[in-house]
């Protein structure tokens, strides 16, 4: 049995595959936030609590319409992202004048709200959800086992931030975007609709919270306190990365995911506070965040 | 006058309700003013205030239950400690402002909630239960629901009084100006986030004070204290009340708790109707209560 620094290579690559899907929903979440912060500088405290309510409509389409797991991929974050809309377009916009922060104060009660109602109606345990028949079983790679489904989680993540990145940063709409965040009134004045702009924005980048939602609900159990402490974690990442950077979203995502499954094989009692650690460590150094500008 | 009037409703207040259910509502008032110096006064939202009251109160139940330390010195150590511990928060957050201030905040509180989670003299879930109210200065037996009941009055009026102080002294218009605009506080020369700095290790102070205080009465320290939910319920208490009034916070604390211990015996979800009260107050009401009554009277010179 060979060993590695005193571990045995099945603890120290299985540990490194969760990090790595812990990782990518990290990035799924951060990035959303990431799109949000760009575009209406507003700091989704609801984020978590959407990303609870992504994987709430899985399980609901199962139990209730006989929805499976493909379904609810499109179906989720579709009900999510029209959720988003329509709490942009009667809340939210309201506060755009005013001082940020009450944007997070705002989505801060949302997320209450959601998450109280959800507990309510389904109490704190969770609820399972099986993983689709197609992607059952796994691989034996030799060194380790790697579970189909968790291999289709880092691959769907990936694909779904970088292709959002490619939009934002490489096409035209990505370019109307950028502009509009720098300069909306100018970019009102070439004739684009920048409020449905906005609310398009949120709605899309919560939506990507609900199919992270879809995709963690065969993982881990769908329960109405799943959001909860991810949401932290993930402001975390994105301070570290920096705020404006979609970038820095998905590359802090994965590495802290990483960082945090390495943590677990050589120190497991710091696994948990392992990122704020980090962040304060990257505060110090660089106020900003790795791939932020000074505003 | 209006100060004086409400002292004497509150020295009289325990002889009509419940003092338990009283001194909860001032150590969450003391809480509240505490933060309400920083969103109110200078501009900080620090959504990490859960750390100082909850770390305090930890450090109370421990200092008191297992070293045995005289109530007043837990009360103390507490202090001290949820001081230090914003020195160290500070330190790292004043580097950023607005949200970026409130995230990190919350990001460092949610460290110290892990903490308490794992660190073993927090005993994880169950926290630190039956501590000893013990005798205050060798000479008041704690014990008594009304000998605690004016000790507790005691230390809010102790920190309302500060931060009054505080508010009103020069320390205090440097704190605004920073709040109206901090560059131009720093063109007219001030270091502002020194300022930022002492006015956040205060607030941390004051309110592991009330945090302590809080183990005391209930003779428990739990993990709820240090949950990122609670910084949350005491950035609603401020808003409801009054951000930036001196009253507000107090106003909110009362409502909240109140509305808290009534809709436990209801079918209603806590979480819920507090989320609604939040979003109303942010959407309609930003002034607050005690700051819409003061919108409303006529102005006086100052």
């Amino acid at each position: 049995m060979v060993s590695l620094l005193g571990i045995p290579p099945q603890v120290l690559f299985g540990q490194l595959l969760l990090g790595l899907i812990n990782g990518s929903f990290y990035a799924l979440l951060s990035l959303g936030l990431a799109v949000i912060f760009g575009m209406l500088n507003v700091i989704n405290f609801a984020h978590g609590a959407l990303y609870m309510v992504g994987a709430f409509v899985a399980w609901l389409l199962l139990t209730y319409a006989g929805v499976g797991y493909w379904g609810a991929l499109i179906v989720a974050p579709l009900v999510v992202g029209l959720l988003g809309i329509l709490l942009e377009k009667s809340m939210l916009s309201r506060l755009y004048k005013l001082d940020h922060l009450y944007g997070l104060l705002l989505t801060f009660g949302l997320a209450l709200i959601l998450e109280g109602a959800f507990r309510h109606q389904y109490g704190v345990s969770g609820q399972p959800y099986p993983i689709p028949d197609a992607l059952k079983g796994g691989q034996n790679l030799g060194f380790m086992f790697l579970p189909n489904y968790r291999a289709w989680v880092v691959v769907a993540s990936l694909t779904i931030c970088f292709g959002t990145w490619f939009a934002i940063e490489r096409t035209k709409l990505g370019a109307y975007l950028r502009a509009a965040t720098e300069n909306p009134t100018l970019v009102q004045a070439f004739g684009i609709n920048v409020p449905v702009m906005v609310s398009l924005t949120y709605g899309f980048g919560v939506a990507l919270a609900g199919l992270a939602g879809v995709l963690a609900a065969p993982i881990y159990q769908v329960s109405p306190l799943m959001g909860t402490n991810l949401i932290i974690i993930v402001f975390a990442v994105v301070v570290i990365g920096g705020m404006g950077s979609i970038l820095g979203a998905i590359v802090t995502g994965l590495g802290l995911g990483l960082l945090e499954g390495l943590t677990k094989v050589f120190y497991p009692e710091a696994s948990n506070i392992v990122v704020f650690v980090v962040m304060a460590i990257v505060l110090l150094i660089k106020p900003a965040g790795l791939f932020g500008r000074e505003r | 006058m209006i100060a004086a009037l409400l002292l004497l409703i509150a020295v009289a207040a325990p002889f009509v309700l419940y003092p338990v259910f009283l001194m909860k509502v001032l150590c969450f008032a003391l809480f509240a003013c505490a933060f309400n110096l920083l969103i109110g006064f200078a501009g900080l939202l620090s959504f990490g205030h859960a750390a100082f009251f909850g770390g305090a109160a930890y450090i109370a139940a421990h200092t008191v239950k297992v070293w045995g330390w005289a109530p007043e010195f837990g009360l103390l150590a507490a202090t001290a400690v949820a001081g230090l511990m914003g020195l160290v928060f500070g330190l790292i957050a004043i580097r950023r402002q607005g949200i970026y201030f409130a995230m990190i905040t919350l990001a460092l509180s949610q460290m110290v909630f892990f903490l308490a989670l794992q660190l073993p003299f927090t005993h994880g879930e169950d926290g630190i239960q039956g501590v000893p109210r013990g005798t205050l200065f060798g000479l008041f037996d704690l014990g008594q629901p009304l000998t605690m009941y004016y000790t507790v009055l005691a230390i809010f009026v102790a920190g309302f009084a500060l931060i009054w102080r505080t508010v009103h002294s020069p320390f205090g218009q440097v704190l605004k100006a920073i709040r109206e605009n901090e560059p131009r506080a720093v063109s007219l020369g001030y270091r502002t986030d020194r300022y930022k700095l002492v006015a956040f290790v205060l607030s941390a102070s004051l309110a592991g004070l009330a945090g302590g205080t809080k183990a005391l009465v209930f003779q428990l320290a739990s993990l709820t204290d240090v949950t990122w939910q609670m910084s949350g319920e005491v950035v609603l208490m401020t808003l409801l009340g009054g951000m930036g009034t001196l009253f507000g916070p107090v106003v909110g604390a009362g409502l909240v708790v109140t509305l808290e211990s009534y809709l436990a015996s209801t079918s209603l979800p806590v979480p819920v109707v507090i989320g609604c009260i939040f979003v109303v107050c942010v959407l309609v009401f930003r002034r607050g209560i005690v700051g819409e009554l003061l919108a409303r009277l006529p102005k006086r010179g100052n």
